[in-house]
């Protein structure tokens, strides 16, 4: 099967290295005997119909570059979400898929309004290691944050985890990310995917339900997999951030 | 004091605590004043090549062993009390804070590139802390890589613009990992003539015109000898001069030619620049090769997506060996954010090699990013231990060949542990003393 990725502005959103969360996918879909294709979407460019949207983080100046122009774009991605599409932001990108960004200067930045929650930059920056408990998934996840924005959710949104160790959305509220219907946003990067790979595959079979395959992916070895979420949980556990 | 165990801070973290304006004061009694050095990477290196060029010259507190906050500078200006002349190297966050105590009389200022995002945060917070030190030292001479937007902006009169003039060595296409790659002004993406190393090179934006200054200080024919130097036609005002170096690849004649540019502004020759730059072998961990029995080991540092490319460029024209050691740590030092290591091109090292050991603190992370690059799992070793890492290595590599070490670096600081216990390399605080 055809999975078909679209990787919005791949050139301003990659601080991250964002481009290693593409290749655990497409290298996880590849053994199962699926083919990863995935596309740039950059700005100016019409909404294509994918099975699965992915956005990285940048920096502020880089986030303000593209803002308009994803905002631009909200009407067919909240389509294609509400459709089945999959979605996973990360970071800036988390940032951009709620309503709006405030950065430390005051400047307002308009967002998709995909998630239901807002952004504003803080003082201090929160940065660390992370190590999330997803009860609703029966799995934890292990990444490391750096963000000066403090998300707030709205009361009935549902976020990505909860937090073990590490700062979250904000710092107070203990609870990290944000998902709605077939969209994960959330501030770990590390990258998010190569040490979670139980993530990665949900992703795939979410975007191969959309392309109309319901199926389970045969679970892989992943023993290097298990080891670095192992390592990367015990420093959440022992650095974690905290104010 | 300081030649016990590496201790290279300790006396300057004393008298900075006991009274910071102390170091104000030992440098004033500098009588030739002091020259400070910053950069993402190759700051060690290119400082250590302006000591070598003024050696002959004048005597100074250089301080040679990394340590580059104010710490480490006050501990050199304690322990070198004859000095003429302070030569500093100095860690970009802290170039702030150490100018406004040394008040320099010259800065090289010679690379931005994305580090420790966790320790630094934004490119941008960074090259906003430049513009205010640099601001703040109204009558310093500045030498500036124009070759970087960041750091090109920031040049102003009385000072040099040095860059290179070889689009012959210029890369096909910006690498992944490019930085500076919108322009300052207006946030367009930058058009290249040439882009040598990450976003270094010729840039204009198409929209509003802001390009790479006028250059005072070149390197033109360029020539890249693999692994076992560079020369390149030194072109200033002072006239021209052909330079050999033992270091390879490009980014060591960006650091010999920032570094002749400093030499050249504080008044010394252009044959003793020459001179000096030839003389210089290599500031340690950066580039060394040492002999273990009958084989050889090739480290190289890498620290952040730009510096390990540059080091994988070149050890694939050099032809490298076909096993590597390489070791990830994720100490404050390192990074505590590993993220990096995607963002480095290990593709083309690993089209070479047979067996790979990883190693460090964060082994089983590097594993994956070669297991997804597409190298085989079962030729990765995955030993966290850094001297079993290094017996492995050493293990697989044929007698008569050489392996190649990559350490982040507090993991090479562990291997030289490792490598001068056995008396196969002395110590920095031994070659210092």
């Amino acid at each position: 099967m055809r999975i078909r990725v679209g990787h919005l502005y791949p050139e301003y959103l990659n601080i991250y290295a964002d481009r290693g969360n593409i290749a655990v996918l497409s290298a996880r879909a590849r053994v199962r005997g699926h083919e990863l294709d995935v596309q740039a979407i950059g700005m100016g460019d019409a909404v294509p119909t994918v099975d699965l949207f992915y956005v990285g983080g940048g920096q502020d100046r880089e986030q303000e570059l593209v803002a308009h122009d994803l905002a631009a774009k909200s009407g067919p991605l909240r389509e294609a979400v509400e459709a089945g599409a999959a979605f996973l932001a990360v970071c800036g990108g988390y940032q951009l898929l709620g309503r709006s960004y405030r950065d430390v200067a005051g400047v307002e930045l308009p967002g998709v309004g995909l998630l239901p929650l807002h952004t504003v930059a803080g003082e201090r920056r929160m940065i660390g290691d992370v190590l999330l408990d997803c009860a609703w998934a029966g799995e934890t996840l292990a990444g490391f944050e750096n963000h000066a924005g403090r998300t707030i959710l709205d009361e009935d949104a549902e976020p990505l985890g909860r937090v073990v160790s590490g700062f979250g959305n904000d710092g107070e509220s203990g609870f990290e990310g944000c998902r709605y219907k077939r969209v994960y946003g959330t501030y770990l990067h590390g990258p998010l995917l190569p040490r979670n790979p139980w993530f990665a595959d949900r992703l795939l079979e979410e975007a191969l339900a959309h392309a109309g395959v319901e199926a389970r992916l045969e679970p892989l070895p992943d023993e290097l997999e298990r080891e670095a979420h192992a390592v990367s949980s015990a420093r959440a556990r022992s650095r974690g951030g905290r104010f | 004091m300081a030649g016990r165990g590496g201790g290279t801070t300790l006396p300057g973290k004393l008298l900075w605590k006991l009274d910071p304006a102390a170091i104000d004061a030992l440098a004033t009694r500098l009588p030739q004043g002091s020259v400070a050095v910053s950069a993402t990477n190759g700051k060690t290196t290119t400082t250590a090549m302006v000591a070598e060029i003024l050696r002959p010259h004048v005597r100074v507190a250089h301080n040679d062993s990394g340590a580059n906050l104010v710490s480490g500078v006050a501990s050199a200006l304690l322990e070198a009390r004859d000095a003429e002349l302070g030569l500093f190297e100095v860690d970009e966050g802290a170039l702030p804070e150490v100018s406004r105590r040394v008040r320099p009389k010259a800065l090289l200022l010679c690379n931005l590139f994305r580090d420790q995002l966790d320790r630094y945060g934004e490119l941008e917070l960074v090259a906003g802390r430049w513009r205010a030190a640099v601001a703040a030292l109204p009558h310093a001479q500045l030498v500036v890589n124009g070759d970087d937007p960041q750091v090109g902006a920031l040049a102003r009169p009385g000072g040099r613009v040095f860059g290179l003039d070889d689009p012959r060595v210029a890369r096909p296409a910006l690498q992944h990992a490019a930085d500076s790659k919108y322009c300052l002004r207006c946030g367009t993406p930058y058009e290249y003539a040439a882009a040598y190393v990450g976003h270094l090179g010729d840039y204009r934006c198409p929209n509003c015109g802001h390009a790479r200054p006028p250059l005072d200080v070149t390197a033109r024919d360029i020539e890249l000898r693999g692994l076992d130097g560079a020369a390149f036609t030194l072109v200033a005002a002072e006239g021209e001069a052909r330079v050999e170096l033992r270091l390879p690849g490009l980014y060591n004649v960006y650091n010999a030619l920032g570094a002749a540019s400093l030499a050249l502004a504080l008044g010394i020759g252009l044959d003793d620049v020459r001179d000096g730059l030839a003389r210089f072998s290599a500031a340690f961990g950066r580039f060394e090769r040492i002999p273990i029995g009958d084989r050889r080991v090739l480290m190289l540092l890498i620290k952040n997506p730009a510096g390990a490319n540059e080091a994988i460029r070149t050890l694939v024209e050099g032809a490298a060996s076909r096993v590597a050691v390489i070791a990830l740590n994720d100490g404050i030092a390192d990074g505590r954010d590993v993220s990096w290591i995607w963002d480095v091109d290990f593709e083309p090292l690993l089209d070479g090699l047979d067996r790979l050991v990883a190693s460090g603190s964060r082994a089983a992370e590097l594993a994956l990013r070669f297991a997804y690059g597409g190298f085989d799992r079962d030729r990765i070793e995955v030993v966290p231990a850094l001297d079993a890492a290094l017996d492995r290595g050493l293990e697989l590599t044929p007698a008569g060949g050489e392996l190649t070490v990559l350490p982040t670096y507090t993991a090479m600081l562990a291997l030289r542990r490792t490598l001068a216990a056995r008396g196969l390399v002395t110590n920095y605080w031994e070659r210092a003393a």
